[in-house]
C-alpha cells in the first residue's frame, strides 16, 4: 500500500513536472528572460536600489522642505547627524540630503536621456549601414573608426571644447561618444541577421524594407542592445558628473552630483561629507545598473553565464 | 612580420587624417572667434582684422585646414593664447607627466588584475573568488575621481602617510622620490581598468582550465602552478590583451580627472584649463597629442596580440 503511494506520487509528480515543462515552452522569449531576472537575487536589488533612487529624486520637493540653493551663511559646513539637516549642510549652508535628491533628478535623468540620445542615432546608423551595405557603409563606419580613434572622455571633452562647458553641451558630448558603440553592436547583428533564410523568406513576400528591418532584423538585435543600454547608463552618468567635476559640464550652483563632489573638493580635512555623499550616490546607482545590466545579460543570453 | 608592421602603419593613415580633420574642425565650428579671445573685447576691428588675417582665419576651410596641418607636420602647433607659450614643447613636457602616471596604473592595473583573476579562477565559488569578484564589482562602478578623494581624506589627511596631491616636474627627479607622489593618483586610476582585467582573466582562466590539454598536463604530474601559469595562462592571455589594450584608452581619460584631483601637471590638467580659457591653440595641440598617442598605443597592442596568438595571420 505504501509503495503504491509512492508509486502515484511519483507519477503524479512526474506529470506536474512534465506540464511544467510544456509552460515553459510555451512561454514568449521576453516572458522567460523575465523568470529568469526575477530569480536573479542580485538583478533584483539592483533593480530595486535603481526604483528607489529615481522615486527619491522624484519626490524631492516632498521629502524635503528646504530649498537646495537657499544659501544660508550661519548654517556653513555643519556636520552629519545635525538635527534639521541628517546629512549636514556644505560651504555654503546648503543643506546636503535636499542636494543629493535634487542632484539625482539632473544626474539619473542625463544618463537615461544621452543613452536615449546614443542609441536612437547609433541603432538608426547601424541598421541602415548594415542593410544597405555599399558606399554608405563603408563612409560611415570609416566615419565611426575616426571617433573611435579618441579615448572616450576626451573625445567627450573635446565636443565640449566646441560647443562650450554647460550641463546641456555636456550631455550632448557625452550622447555622440557613445553612438558609435551601437552603431557597431547592431551593424553586426544586421550583417549576419540579413543572410538568414527568415529575411529572404520576407523578401520574396514583397515585404518593404522598412517592414523588414523594424519588425524583422531589429527585435533580434535588441538583447545586446538592452544589456549594454543598461550598463552604459551607469557610465555616462559617471562621465556627466566627471565633465561636471572638471568644470565643463553643470556649473556653479546647480544641486548636480559632480558638481558637489568638486565643490567639496576644496574642505576635504574640515567637511569630508560634502564630496564623499554625492560620490557615494553615483557609486550605489552605478553599481545598481552594473546589478540589473549583469543579471538582465545572464537573463537574455543563458549561455553566457559564467 | 615587417610586412605585417608596415601594413598596420600604412593603414592607421587615414585614421590620422581623419584624426586631423576632426580635430581641425571641433574647434574652427565652434561658437568664439579666436582674434576675438586673444585682443580682448576692446580690440578694434581694424586690429581684428589684422590678426585673423595673420592667423590665416579669413582664408576658407579647407586652405586653413592645409595651411594648419603643415605646420603640425613641421613641428610648430602654435602659440598658446594663455600661457604665451610654443604649443608643442608644453604638451610634450606636460604629457611625460601624464606618461609617468597612466604607465605606472597601467602596471598595477595589469598585475594585480591578474592575480586577482587568476586566483578567483583556480578557486572558483570559493570565499575567496566570491570576495576578489564582488571587490572587482565595487572598483569597476567607483567613480575615478571620487575614489581620488577618499584616498586623499584617508592616506594624505588623516593617516599623513603619503602627499595630498601635487610632483615634481618630469625629469627634474629620479623615480624614487617620484614614487610617494605617484601611488594615491596611481591607485585611483588603476582600480576600475584591475577590476576589468580581474574579471576578465577570471572567465578567460575558467575557459582554459577546462580543457583536455589542461587535464592532461595535470595528469602527467605537474604541480598546479606550472599547469596554471605555463599551460592555462598562456593561452587564456589572448582576451586579457584585448582587455588590457582597451584599458588603454580609459587609464588615459581618466588621467585627466585623476589629475585635475591631484594636481598632477600632466596633459588633462593643461587641457581643461585651456578649455576653460578658450585657449585654442592649446587644446587643440592637447587633443591631436592624446588622440595621436592612443592611435599608435593601440597599434602597439595589435602587434602584441598577433604576437602572441599564432593563428592571427601576419599576411
Amino acid at each position: 500500500m505504501q509503495a503504491q503511494t509512492n508509486i502515484d506520487n511519483l507519477e503524479s509528480q512526474a506529470a506536474h513536472e512534465a506540464h511544467d515543462g510544456l509552460e515553459i515552452e510555451q512561454l514568449k522569449p521576453g516572458q522567460e528572460a523575465w523568470r529568469r531576472l526575477k530569480k536573479d537575487k542580485l538583478a533584483v536589488a539592483g533593480g530595486c536600489i535603481l526604483i528607489a533612487v529615481v522615486l527619491v529624486s522624484v519626490l524631492a520637493p516632498i521629502i524635503s522642505t528646504h530649498n537646495p540653493n537657499t544659501v544660508v551663511n550661519s548654517n556653513r559646513l555643519l556636520p552629519m547627524g545635525t538635527p534639521g539637516h541628517i546629512l549636514g549642510t556644505d560651504h555654503l549652508g546648503r543643506d546636503m540630503l535636499t542636494r543629493l535628491l535634487y542632484g539625482g533628478r539632473i544626474s539619473v535623468a542625463i544618463g537615461f536621456t544621452a543613452v536615449g540620445i546614443a542609441m536612437f542615432f547609433g541603432i538608426t546608423i547601424g541598421l541602415l549601414a548594415g542593410y544597405y551595405k555599399g558606399f554608405f557603409d563603408t563612409l560611415v563606419m570609416r566615419f565611426i573608426d575616426i571617433l573611435m580613434a579618441f579615448p572616450y572622455v576626451l573625445l567627450a571633452i573635446a565636443i565640449i571644447a566646441a560647443l562650450g562647458p554647460g550641463l546641456l553641451n555636456a550631455m550632448i558630448a557625452i550622447s555622440i561618444v557613445g553612438i558609435p558603440y551601437y552603431a557597431r553592436i547592431v551593424r553586426g547583428t544586421v550583417l549576419s541577421l540579413r543572410e538568414q533564410e527568415y529575411i529572404e523568406a520576407q523578401k520574396a513576400l514583397g515585404a518593404s524594407d522598412l517592414r523588414i528591418l523594424f519588425k524583422h532584423i531589429l527585435p533580434n538585435s535588441l538583447s545586446p542592445i538592452i544589456v549594454a543600454a543598461t550598463l552604459d547608463v551607469g557610465w555616462m552618468i559617471i562621465a556627466a558628473s566627471g565633465m561636471s567635476f572638471l568644470g565643463l559640464g553643470a556649473q556653479p550652483p546647480t544641486a548636480e552630483w559632480g558638481v558637489m563632489l568638486s565643490d567639496g573638493k576644496d574642505f576635504l580635512r574640515a567637511a569630508p561629507h560634502i564630496s564623499l555623499l554625492p560620490g557615494m550616490a553615483i557609486f550605489i546607482v552605478v553599481l545598481s545598473l552594473n546589478l540589473l545590466g549583469d543579471g538582465l545579460r545572464d537573463a537574455l543570453d543563458p549561455r553566457l553565464k559564467q | 612580420m615587417l610586412k605585417y608592421l608596415l601594413k598596420r602603419l600604412l593603414a592607421l593613415l587615414p585614421v590620422l587624417i581623419g584624426v586631423s580633420i576632426l580635430v581641425f574642425l571641433i574647434l574652427h565650428l565652434s561658437p568664439g572667434d579666436p582674434a576675438q579671445i586673444i585682443l580682448g573685447p576692446k580690440a578694434t576691428q581694424q586690429s581684428l582684422d589684422a590678426l585673423r588675417h595673420q592667423l590665416g582665419l579669413d582664408l576658407p576651410l579647407h586652405r586653413q585646414y592645409f595651411q594648419w596641418i603643415t605646420n603640425v607636420l613641421k613641428g610648430d602647433w602654435g602659440r598658446s593664447i594663455q600661457l604665451k607659450r610654443e604649443v608643442l614643447p608644453l604638451v610634450i613636457t606636460r604629457f611625460k607627466a601624464t606618461a609617468i602616471l597612466t604607465v605606472f596604473a597601467a602596471f598595477i592595473a595589469v598585475s594585480f588584475g591578474m592575480l586577482a583573476g587568476i586566483i578567483s579562477a583556480t578557486r572558483q565559488y570559493s570565499f575567496s573568488d566570491r570576495f576578489l569578484m564582488f571587490m572587482a564589482l565595487v572598483g569597476f562602478c567607483l567613480p575615478v575621481f571620487w575614489l581620488g578623494l577618499i584616498l586623499q581624506i584617508i592616506f594624505g589627511l588623516k593617516l599623513g602617510w603619503l602627499p595630498v596631491s601635487g610632483m615634481y616636474p618630469p625629469g627634474q627627479t629620479g623615480f624614487g622620490s617620484m614614487l610617494p607622489f605617484l601611488i594615491l593618483p596611481g591607485i585611483s586610476l588603476a582600480t576600475g581598468s584591475m577590476a576589468e582585467i580581474a574579471r576578465m582573466t577570471r572567465s578567460s582562466m575558467l575557459e582554459v582550465i577546462r580543457q583536455d590539454y589542461v587535464r592532461t598536463a595535470k595528469a602527467k604530474g605537474l604541480s598546479q602552478r606550472i599547469v596554471t601559469y605555463k599551460h592555462a595562462l598562456r593561452n587564456a592571455l589572448i582576451p586579457i590583451v584585448t582587455v588590457v589594450g582597451m584599458q588603454i584608452g580609459f587609464l588615459l581619460s581618466g588621467a585627466v580627472l585623476v589629475e585635475i584631483v591631484f594636481a598632477w601637471p600632466g596633459i588633462g590638467t593643461l587641457m581643461v584649463n585651456g578649455i576653460l580659457a578658450r585657449d585654442f591653440p592649446l587644446v587643440q595641440g592637447t587633443i591631436l597629442f592624446v588622440a595621436t598617442t592612443y592611435v599608435f598605443v593601440n597599434l602597439i597592442v595589435d602587434v602584441v596580440y598577433a604576437f602572441l596568438d599564432p593563428r592571427i595571420s601576419y599576411n
